[in-house]
């Protein structure tokens, strides 16, 4: 019986973190600065500026999760074959920007992309004309990239491990080729890690405002900028919350979707 | 006498600095049960993924039908494996684990779903077609293993230990659907096991490894009644190990008692081993036999009574149907026949393994 007490702090946290937040969004996001019912903050998502925001966060979303997969899936089976110490390291090296600041580490970008940054820098030395990175889509995508590829590296290496050797040698020694113990047997045990990794890049890359901020130079707009905008500089919380609640939705069903993927649940997030 | 399927030829293998295998020479014929027995890391594994094409040996050459197929990859090898914790793919059914491979050389549909109904029927899981992998138990896992591999017809069937995760009644019953599987089908079986028991009851040849290095060769009841070395007729069913002396052809001392026995050509007055296996000990009144004793330990182990008794120095190791309870007086005797000597060991790999308690 006394057992249960030690779960109250987690029902304060839970209370305090969660449930009363969720609710307060949801209350401002259906009323107006008056304080009646109303579902203007909720549909203005269909707004020509509001949508392209969203339409655009989405899009750059889903290339930058994209690139990451490419990127993750092939580091991840380089690195079953590979030694047990070089595992580690490699493991650690890709993990190790992390643990830096993610402001600092998004601002190096902006140094490194701007007019007169490094790359320009390199490349007019070199007598090429230069490039204008910073300030575009393509830059945030980079930034999106470099700051979330820990979080599809790791839990697509945890599962592509967790592959045992036997399962790929039988496939071999039942006549296999290297592509088809890959597609029949690899991608399809790895699916739990990558749909986690999908959700664990997909999901900060549709909000983040910062990323943008700093490397589209403000005028991209995604739809977190908006959203942010309406809470700072616009002071109207009521629409802020409107649009948090519809980035909610699709945070939910794509979440949801994933975890179909995940049948046995092992890296599930939801 | 079929010919030979398979050979391995001065084998080399070694892991960083370990030696596994060491000038390693082995013929498969064809149509053979032929199991590969030792204690672990004795190099048994190491040569059947060898065979299987999953290692590279440092050295040498492995022939199939005579040609040197040393660096073909196992998925062009004309053979197959049964893993030791089987290795079925966990998202497919039954049905798709059998049919893999034969999916994969290209066969039509009728022949896939004829022939994995065929194989289900061979390893008596007529209907698990649709089951799922994680819905069937060790030894049903096991049978699937089994079907797997020979759906594909392979002209030769490796497997490594694949009794080892079931329970005795169950292995006790897989033994004999193994040695039926292997007449039904008649392709060659190359077994790899730690387990005496199995390696005797199913194999048409056993080979005896410890080190990397084969130490005996033969048929079961060979390498059972006539071990070459200490290390084979211990590793081989208990046995009684002896210091002796091998006065002449024929007559051996063993405890300063003269035995008759009946082997020849060790030379005279030549140390050597004397193996006496404890169910061939008769033990009689005092006096009566040839070499007098008490017993020291008496335990009942289902089929018979498993006593040691002192005599001559020496503990020696006696099964009997009769029980002698500890502190009775008896004596002991052999017969010619069930003296087996055997020259001392020459090499490290050659002793009796032992025991530390």
């Amino acid at each position: 019986m006394s057992r249960r007490y030690f779960a109250s702090p987690f029902i304060v946290w839970i209370a305090a973190g969660t449930v009363i937040p969720l609710i307060m969004i949801a209350y401002y996001g259906f009323t107006d600065r008056s304080g009646a019912f109303t579902i203007e903050n909720v549909v203005s998502i269909m707004g020509a500026e509001h949508a392209q925001a969203l339409w655009l966060a989405l899009l750059l979303a889903l290339i930058s999760t994209a690139i990451c997969f490419v990127l993750a899936f092939p580091l991840a089976l380089i690195l079953k074959d590979s030694r047990l110490g070089t595992k580690g390291f490699m493991i650690f090296i890709f993990v190790l920007p992390m643990w830096m600041n993610f402001l600092l580490r998004t601002m190096a970008w902006q140094v490194i992309l701007e007019r007169g940054g490094i790359i320009n820098g390199i490349l007019t030395g070199l007598g090429l004309p230069a490039l204008d990175i910073i300030n575009t889509p393509a830059a945030i995508v980079l930034g999106m990239v470099y700051d979330f590829l820990p979080f599809m590296v790791l839990p697509i290496y945890n599962t592509v491990m967790k592959i045992d050797n036997s399962l790929i040698e039988a496939a071999y020694d039942l006549g296999a080729t290297k592509g088809k113990v890959l597609r029949s047997i690899i991608l399809p045990l790895s699916v739990p890690g990558i749909a986690s990794g999908i959700t664990m890049v997909f999901v900060p890359a549709l909000t983040t405002f910062v990323i943008s901020n700093m490397l589209g130079g403000g005028k991209i707009n995604l739809i977190g900028n908006i959203i942010e905008q309406e809470f700072t500089t616009s002071s109207n919380w009521n629409l802020g919350s409107g649009l948090s609640l519809v980035m909610m939705i699709f945070i939910v069903l794509s979440m949801a979707l994933l975890s179909r993927l995940d049948k046995n649940g092992e890296a599930s997030l939801i | 006498m079929a010919g030979s399927l398979i050979e391995l030829r001065n084998i080399h293998k070694s892991f960083e600095d370990t030696v596994v295998l060491e000038d390693f020479n082995l013929t498969v014929n064809e149509n053979e049960f032929i199991t590969l027995l030792g204690p672990s890391g004795c190099g048994k594994t190491t040569t059947l993924r060898i065979v299987g094409g999953f290692e590279t040996p440092d050295k040498g050459s492995v022939y199939f039908e005579g040609k040197d197929i040393t660096a073909v990859p196992p998925n062009q090898r004309h053979i197959n494996t049964v893993f030791q914790k089987y290795a079925l793919f966990p998202h497919m059914n039954v049905e798709q684990n059998i049919a893999f491979g034969l999916k994969i050389s290209g066969k039509t549909d009728q022949y896939i779903k004829d022939k994995v109904a065929y194989a289900l029927n061979l390893v008596n899981l007529k209907g698990y077609e649709k089951r799922k992998i994680t819905q069937l138990s060790g030894g049903q896992q096991q049978r699937i293993a089994m079907a797997r591999a020979i759906v594909n017809e392979p002209k030769v069937l490796l497997l490594d230990e694949p009794l080892g995760a079931l329970d005795l009644k169950l292995r006790q019953d897989m033994e004999y659907e193994l040695i039926r599987l292997k007449n039904e089908l008649g392709i060659t079986f190359i077994y790899v096991t730690h387990d005496q028991e199995e390696a005797l009851t199913m194999s048409d040849k056993v080979v005896v490894m410890n080190n990397g290095i084969i130490q005996q060769m033969g048929t079961p009841e060979q390498i059972y009644n006539e071990p070459e070395n200490a290390f084979v007729a211990d590793f081989i069913g208990d046995s009684n190990i002896i210091d002796a002396v091998m006065v002449e052809d024929k007559v051996v001392r063993i405890c300063d008692r003269i035995f008759p026995c009946i082997d020849t050509g060790f030379g005279n007055n030549r140390p050597v081993d004397v193996v006496i296996r404890p169910e061939d000990l008769i033990i009689g009144k005092p006096g009566e036999g040839q070499l007098d004793g008490v017993v020291s330990h008496n335990v009942f182990i289902g089929v018979h009574y498993e006593m040691e008794i002192e005599a001559g120095g020496f503990t020696w190791l006696a099964q009997n149907t009769t029980s002698y309870p500890v502190g009775t007086e008896v004596s002991l005797s052999v017969i010619p026949e069930n003296i087996q000597i055997m020259h001392k060991p020459q090499r490290k790999d050659e002793e009796a393994i032992e025991i530390d308690v």
